[in-house]
C-alpha cells in the first residue's frame, strides 16, 4: 500500500508544478531549511559517537581541543562498558525479552485479527474497537497496579515480568495493523479454498498468512523496537542489576553518586541504540508503512 | 447460529476434533483467547485495580484499606500536585504546538521533489526509533552545566558571555525538556503527515493555482482541509504520549530542580515506587484518565469525519 502511494507521488512530481520553482528559490525555501532540520535531528547521535571514543582529557577540555573532533580516539570507554559493567547481561536480557514478547504478541495478534476480520463472529466490530481503545491506555497509568500484580504472581525481578506485560501495548498495535492487512486480501481466495475442502485453520496457515507476510514483518520489527525501547515497566518491575534491560541499566547503573562517566554513558547509549538503528536501516519501508498504516486505519 | 448450535449439541461426541475446530464460533473463540487473556489480565484488570488502589492507603509490602477520597483530598491540598498539573499541561501544550508546527513544515519540505528522498526520510525517523532514554542521556550531556556543547557553540558565536545552566533553573529546565521532547516527536508527526500529504492529488493544487490562489491560499484551503482527518488522529496520539511522558523527565532531571519539571507520570512513580505510597501514586495516575478520555473522544470524532469524507458507511 505504501509502495503505491510513493509511486503515485513520483509520477505526480514529474507532472506537478515543481518546474515553476527556480534553483535559487529552491535553495532558500527548500534545501537550506531541510539541511538545518537534518543537522539538528542528527547532531545528538554525532555527539554520542564523538563522546564515546574521546579520551577524558579531551572530553573535559574545550579550550585546547576542538570539541567536534577526536585527536586521539580511544576504546577505553567501550572497554569499561563491556568489561566493568553488566552491559552484556543487559543486552542479553533486552534481546530475550524483546524477541519472546514480540513472538507472543504476533501469535496472539494474528489469531485475534483473523478472527475479527475474517470469521466475523457476533460482536467482532465491538471487539475491534475495544482493541483500538486498549492501544490508547498508556503504560504510565498501568505500572503501579501492574507492579502489585507482578509481585503477587511472584514474577518480580525476572524476565517473565516484562515478557508478559509488554504484549499489553504490542497486541493492540499489531492486531490493528494485521486487521488492515487481512482486509486487503481478497475474500475470494479463501472462498476458493473453502470450496476445495480446506478447514479454516488451513486457510489461515496456507493462504492468508503467506499473503500477509509484509504485514507480519512490519508488525514484528515494530513490536521488537517498541519492546527494546520500553522503559517504565522495566524500571518498576526489575531491581537487580544483572536482570535489567539496556535503557534502564545504562541510566541507573552507570551513574555513581554525583560522578557521571560521560564517556561510558555515551558508549552505553550508542551501543544500546545501534541494534535498533541497524534493524531499522534494513526495514525502513516496513517501519514507515506500519507507522502510517496504524494511523490511517 | 441456530444450525451450528443444534449440530454441536447432537453431534459433539462423534465429530472429529478438526470439524469442531472448523465451527466458526468455536474457532473465533479460540483465536481470540490468547489476546483476550493477556489483555484482560495485564491491561483491563490493572486499569480497574489502579482506580481501586487510588481509594486505598496501600503501601509497598502492606495491603491497604478503603479510605474513600482521602488520597484525592490530600492531593487537592498538595501544592506540589497542582504545580505538577500545571507542568504537565504546559509541557503538553508547548511541546505539541512546536511538534506540529515544525513537523508539518518538515513534511511539506519532504513532500517536494528531492534527490535522495528515501535516505532523507530514513534519517528523519531515526530519533523516533532509538530508545528514548538513550537519546535523553545524550541530551543530558548536551545540557551539562560545565561542558555543554550548546553553550560552547553560542559562546564561540559571541551570543553569550557565560555558559547557560540549562537544567539548573526551573524555566531553563522546562524549556530544555520541551526541546528534547520536540526533537524526539517531530519525526513521528512529519512522517505521518507526509503520508497524508502524498494522498492529496496534485490536480487540486493545479486547479487552485489556475483559479489564482497564492501558495498560502493553496496551503490554507487545499492542504489543511485535506490533511485534517489524519492530523486529528496524529494529534490525539501525540497529545496522549506527551501528556503521559515519563522517560525523558526521569532520565534528564528526575523532576528537579524543586519539582519544576515533574509531570504527573513521574510524580506518580516517585510517590509509588521509591516512596512506597502505592495508593497515592495510583490516585495521581488515575487523575490522568479524564484528560486521556478527552483526547480519545477527539480521536473518535476525527475518525467519524474521515469516513464521511471518504463516503464510506462501514468501518
Amino acid at each position: 500500500m505504501a509502495e503505491t502511494t510513493v509511486d503515485n507521488k513520483k509520477a505526480a512530481d514529474s507532472t506537478g508544478m515543481a518546474y515553476l520553482n527556480t534553483l535559487p528559490r529552491r535553495l532558500v525555501t527548500l534545501y537550506t531549511p531541510l539541511a538545518v532540520f537534518m543537522i539538528v535531528l542528527l547532531f545528538p547521535f554525532y555527539w554520542m559517537a564523538v563522546t564515546t571514543f574521546k579520551p577524558n582529557e579531551e572530553l573535559y577540555n574545550f579550550r585546547e581541543n576542538n570539541p567536534f573532533w577526536i585527536r586521539n580516539p580511544t576504546l577505553a570507554n567501550v572497554e569499561k562498558l563491556l568489561f566493568n559493567t553488566n552491559y552484556p547481561d543487559w543486552l542479553l536480557n533486552t534481546m530475550t525479552v524483546a524477541i519472546v514478547a514480540t513472538c507472543l504478541a504476533i501469535f496472539a495478534s494474528v489469531l485475534a485479527a483473523y478472527a475479527i476480520q475474517r470469521l466475523r463472529f457476533r460482536g467482532a466490530q465491538a471487539i475491534g474497537l475495544m482493541i483500538f481503545l486498549a492501544y490508547l491506555v498508556p503504560p504510565s497509568i498501568l505500572f503501579i497496579p501492574l507492579a502489585t500484580i507482578i509481585y503477587g504472581m511472584g514474577l518480580y525481578d525476572s524476565n517473565w515480568a516484562l515478557i508478559l506485560t509488554y504484549p499489553t501495548f504490542l497486541i493492540p498495535f499489531c492486531t490493528w495493523l494485521m486487521m488492515g492487512y487481512f482486509k486487503s486480501i481478497p475474500y475470494e481466495l479463501e472462498e476458493c479454498a473453502l470450496i476445495d475442502g480446506a478447514t479454516r485453520l488451513q486457510i489461515l496457515w496456507r493462504i492468508t498468512l503467506p499473503l500477509a507476510v509484509p504485514g507480519l514483518i512490519s508488525a514484528g520489527i515494530f513490536a521488537f523496537t517498541l519492546s527494546w525501547n520500553e522503559f517504565i515497566y522495566a524500571l518498576a518491575f526489575i531491581s537487580s542489576s544483572e536482570n535489567k534491560t539496556v535503557p534502564v541499566g545504562v541510566l541507573t547503573q552507570l551513574v555513581e553518586g554525583d560522578v557521571y562517566h560521560w564517556g561510558a554513558l555515551m558508549a552505553g547509549a550508542l551501543f544500546g541504540s545501534l541494534p535498533v538503528a541497524i534493524l531499522y536501516s534494513f526495514f525502513v519501508e516496513y517501519y514507515v508503512s506500519s507507522l502510517t498504516g496504524a494511523v490511517k486505519e | 447460529m441456530t444450525t451450528a448450535a443444534v449440530s454441536r449439541s447432537n453431534g459433539l461426541a462423534r465429530k472429529p476434533l478438526a470439524e469442531i475446530l472448523d465451527n466458526r464460533n468455536v474457532l473465533a473463540f479460540l483465536c481470540m483467547l490468547p489476546a483476550a487473556a493477556l489483555l484482560l489480565t495485564f491491561l483491563t484488570y490493572p486499569l480497574g485495580l489502579g482506580v481501586w488502589l487510588g481509594f486505598t492507603d496501600t503501601k509497598i509490602g502492606r495491603p491497604g484499606f478503603f479510605i474513600g477520597l482521602e488520597n484525592y483530598v490530600s492531593l487537592f491540598d498538595d501544592s506540589v500536585f497542582w504545580l505538577v498539573v500545571f507542568n504537565t499541561l504546559l509541557y503538553t501544550t508547548v511541546a505539541t504546538v512546536l511538534k506540529f508546527g515544525l513537523g508539518l513544515y518538515l513534511a511539506l519540505l519532504l513532500n517536494n521533489h528531492l534527490p535522495f528522498k528515501a535516505l532523507l526520510r530514513a534519517i528523519v525517523l531515526l530519533p523516533w526509533i532509538v530508545p528514548t532514554v538513550l537519546s535523553a542521556i545524550a541530551f543530558w550531556w548536551i545540557y551539562d552545566a560545565q561542558f555543554s556543547i550548546l553553550s560552547y557553540m553560542l559562546e564561540k558565536m559571541g551570543l553569550i558571555d557565560q555558559y547557560i545552566d540549562f537544567l539548573g533553573t526551573p524555566n531553563n529546565a522546562r524549556a530544555s525538556l520541551i526541546a528534547a521532547n520536540v526533537w524526539r516527536g517531530i519525526p513521528f508527526v512529519a512522517i505521518c503527515l507526509l503520508a497524508g500529504l502524498q494522498t492529496i492529488s496534485p490536480s487540486l493544487y493545479e486547479a487552485a493555482a489556475l483559479d489564482g490562489a497564492t501558495s498560502w491560499q493553496r496551503f490554507r484551503h487545499v492542504t489543511v482541509p485535506m490533511l485534517m482527518p489524519i492530523l486529528s488522529i496524529v494529534l490525539t496520539f501525540s497529545v496522549l504520549f506527551t501528556f503521559t511522558d515519563f522517560q525523558l523527565i526521569y532520565a534528564i532531571t528526575r523532576g528537579g530542580p524543586v519539582n519544576s519539571t515533574h509531570l504527573m507520570a513521574t510524580l506518580a512513580f516517585q510517590r509509588a515506587i521509591p516512596g512506597g505510597q502505592l495508593g497515592e501514586g495510583a490516585a495521581i495516575a488515575t487523575a490522568m484518565i479524564p484528560f486521556l478520555v478527552a483526547a480519545t473522544l477527539s480521536s473518535y470524532f476525527g475518525l467519524q469525519r474521515r469516513k464521511w469524507q471518504q463516503g464510506e458507511s462501514d468501518g
